[in-house]
């Protein structure tokens, strides 16, 4: 019977998931677009909730491995390297178009490298010394990217890269960046590309939701409680640290190079130390380390401020309040507002992690 | 060589602020194990509260040094009263909640006041009047001026005010006390939220006379001003040994004076490849070497990690 209920509840999700674009769509690409953000913060809220959640290791700067990815992706497919530099030029005559099968697991692999390089001198920190140095590294990513136009220009600074890619399958021709019909619907390139993301999300899902059961997770976990008494118990607390890095970063890598291809344009303004705070504030308003509390946080601060913005917008609150307020500033005074309440309301998130050490009650037989 | 002992008084100045603001993240630290993400703009309600006093007082022909100290005066108790009530609702309700629910609403608290600061002060730069002499003096070479100087005398002034409280009053015993144990501070007497209130009211009145001195140096005022100074001075508390007063200044003095060598020398050092663009990183990897070297930082006492 309640195997029943589970199903009708999974198969009506579903349901939703899918026609939620075709609904959306009727209101606009932009609302389409808005969602599609939406799954990419997902996508970076799981991945922090690795190194945040189940490591308990507290880490400010996890945009940087989004950036990493983002860039790794635009260089390798923009005509940025070959117009930069001419030698590149002319070994790519038709331009750098790396093909995403190559380009994104690249991206991961960066991401996933820079993870545990940052994880290598942090090992010995504890919890708000890591936060710090954590957030150094963020910014110094940023700044990097920000400068190193001259004297070689790698990253064509804070112009940032432009014409990236879209998202392309070579041997099916199927372009994501373009619209297309499906059944004589027309089927635009921002649904496209909410179906590709939500393929991306659920198995991300899927691997979280394994990591979170296997060895290596109660190991995290153990770490998590007590560091000392995980040691003692003869896990192996380094590599194990290493490795959350490692596996967060990957995440954040993947959804940096899908960030790429569908923006088509990157810059280093799109990776500041404000959006490592956001990803944060995602992963512990939802409920840190609880899948469907994390998606439901990201969810909910990615897409209520546009909503919000669109609701100011209809009411043209900046001639109301004489230039005062406009979207953009009720927007944040929000998010500063909801950050503020609702750790105040609920502690341990909107939807927490049943309490800890507890079986699930079981039915009264 | 007049470089060298010109960027040595930049970065001292610097580092005076440094200091201040990281005393205020060090004591809260040090008490409640908490990263008062918002310290940094604290610092900024004070120097838009110092700028918006010395606008009031534009036309009442009052001396230049008169408006400066009202202007501080003010800017001390708005910034007390401000920070006072930050900890009462965000922080206070939240004593035993778990670790990073504080942290959240501190972030949060930050983005907010830069909001409303924002939002009450507009977005402009705002120029801050030179209200001191500012005709340079020279030694060896090397400038400074009236301003930098009080900057200076004042920070060492406050940093002895500072000591002296911590380690001679009953109130700076009651602190200690609760750093160090708050539920036997408690047993003995000392009244826990009392001594909380008043470290969060210290740490903002150095925090605005912080602001008032960065102001009065750089010219200028703007409701993201505090953002970098705070990051810096919270880099340069971790960098000292959070919870650790001397180490502190100590942290906050270094990390001017690197920021300044660094940013003069980086140039010529690196043959123009690296230009001083890269100055607000050097905090940073500076950071990360002495961390990897000494992880409780320069002055920080080795923790037992948990028995």
């Amino acid at each position: 019977m309640k195997d029943n209920k589970k199903l009708i509840w999974f198969l009506a999700a579903a349901f939703l998931l899918l026609v939620l674009p075709s609904v959306a769509q009727y209101a606009g690409n932009f609302w389409v677009r808005i969602i599609d953000f939406a799954l990419l913060y997902v996508l970076l809220a799981l991945g922090l909730n690795i190194v945040v959640g189940y490591a308990g290791l507290l880490d400010l700067g996890y945009i940087a491995f989004y950036a990493v990815g983002a860039y790794t992706f635009g260089l390798l497919a923009s005509p940025h390297l070959t117009e930069a530099f001419p030698a590149i030029g002319a070994i790519f005559p038709n331009g750098l178009h790396t093909p995403i099968w190559v380009a994104i697991p690249l991206g991961a692999l960066l991401a996933g490298f820079a993870g545990a390089l940052l994880g290598a001198p942090t090992l010995k920190l504890r919890g708000d010394y890591l936060a710090i140095v954590t957030l150094g590294f963020g910014e110094i990513i940023r700044v990097f990217l920000n400068n190193l136009d001259a004297p070689v220009n790698i990253t064509n600074g804070p112009k940032g890269l432009l014409q990236i890619d879209s998202f392309k399958l070579p041997l099916v021709g199927f372009d994501f960046g373009r619209p297309g019909s499906l059944f004589g619907l027309e089927v635009s390139s921002v649904t496209k590309y909410y179906f590709l993301f939500l393929a991306v999300v659920v198995v991300s899902v899927l691997i979280c939701y394994r990591l979170e059961r296997s060895r290596i997770g109660r190991a995290w976990m153990a770490i998590r409680e007590d560091e000392v008494a995980a040691k003692a118990m003869g896990i192996n607390t380094r590599n194990l640290k290493l490795l959350a890095f490692g596996m967060g970063a990957t995440f954040g890598g993947v959804s940096g190079t899908l960030f790429a291809t569908f923006q088509n344009f990157i810059s280093p303004e799109s990776f500041a130390l404000n959006e490592s705070i956001m990803v944060v504030a995602m992963v512990v308003l939802g409920g840190i380390g609880h899948i469907p509390g994390v998606i439901l946080g990201a969810l909910l601060l990615a897409a209520l401020p546009e909503v919000l913005r669109w609701v100011s917008g209809e009411l043209d609150l900046q001639s109301i309040t004489g230039g005062r307020l406009d979207a953009a500033i009720l927007r944040q005074l929000l998010i500063a507002v909801a950050m503020i309440a609702i750790m105040l309301a609920r502690p341990r998130g909107l939807w927490p992690q049943p309490e800890h050490g507890k079986a699930a009650p079981t039915p009264a037989s | 060589m007049d470089i060298l002992l010109q960027q040595i008084i930049n970065g001292l100045v610097l580092g005076s602020v440094y200091a201040l603001v990281a005393l205020g993240y060090t004591m809260v630290y040090g008490i409640i194990n908490l990263i008062n993400f918002a310290h940094g703009e604290v610092l900024m309600v004070g120097a838009l509260t110092s700028w918006s006093v010395i606008q009031v007082l534009a036309d009442s022909g009052l001396p230049g040094w008169l408006k400066l100290l009202l202007s501080l005066v003010a800017a001390v108790v708005v910034c007390a009263a401000l920070n006072f009530t930050i900890e009462k609702v965000a922080y206070r309700p939240l004593r035993n909640a778990p670790r990073l629910a504080p942290l959240i609403t501190a972030m949060g608290m930050s983005l907010l006041l830069q909001t409303l600061a924002m939002i009450i002060w507009k977005p402009n730069y705002k120029p801050y009047p030179i209200l001191l002499p500012s005709e340079p003096f020279h030694i060896g070479g090397a400038v400074i001026n009236v301003t930098q100087i009080l900057i200076l005398v004042a920070t060492a002034v406050t940093l002895v005010g500072l000591m002296w409280l911590v380690n001679r009053t009953k109130l700076g015993r009651a602190m200690r006390a609760t750093a160090e144990n708050p539920r036997v501070a408690a047993l003995m007497g000392v009244k826990p939220d009392m001594v909380i209130s008043a470290t969060f009211v210290i740490g903002a009145a150095l925090a605005a006379l912080a602001g008032v001195m960065y102001a009065a140096n750089y010219g200028s005022v703007q409701h993201t001003m505090g953002f970098l100074p705070g990051l810096k001075a919270f880099t340069a508390a971790v960098f000292g040994g959070i919870g650790n007063l001397a180490g502190a200044v100590v942290g906050g003095v270094l990390l001017g004076l690197i920021e300044a060598l660094g940013a003069g020398y980086i140039g010529t050092l690196t043959g123009g490849v690296l230009g001083s663009n890269y100055q607000d990183i050097f905090a940073f990897i500076v950071l990360i070497l002495v961390l990897t070297a000494r992880p409780q930082g320069l002055l920080g006492e080795r923790v037992a990690d948990r028995a």
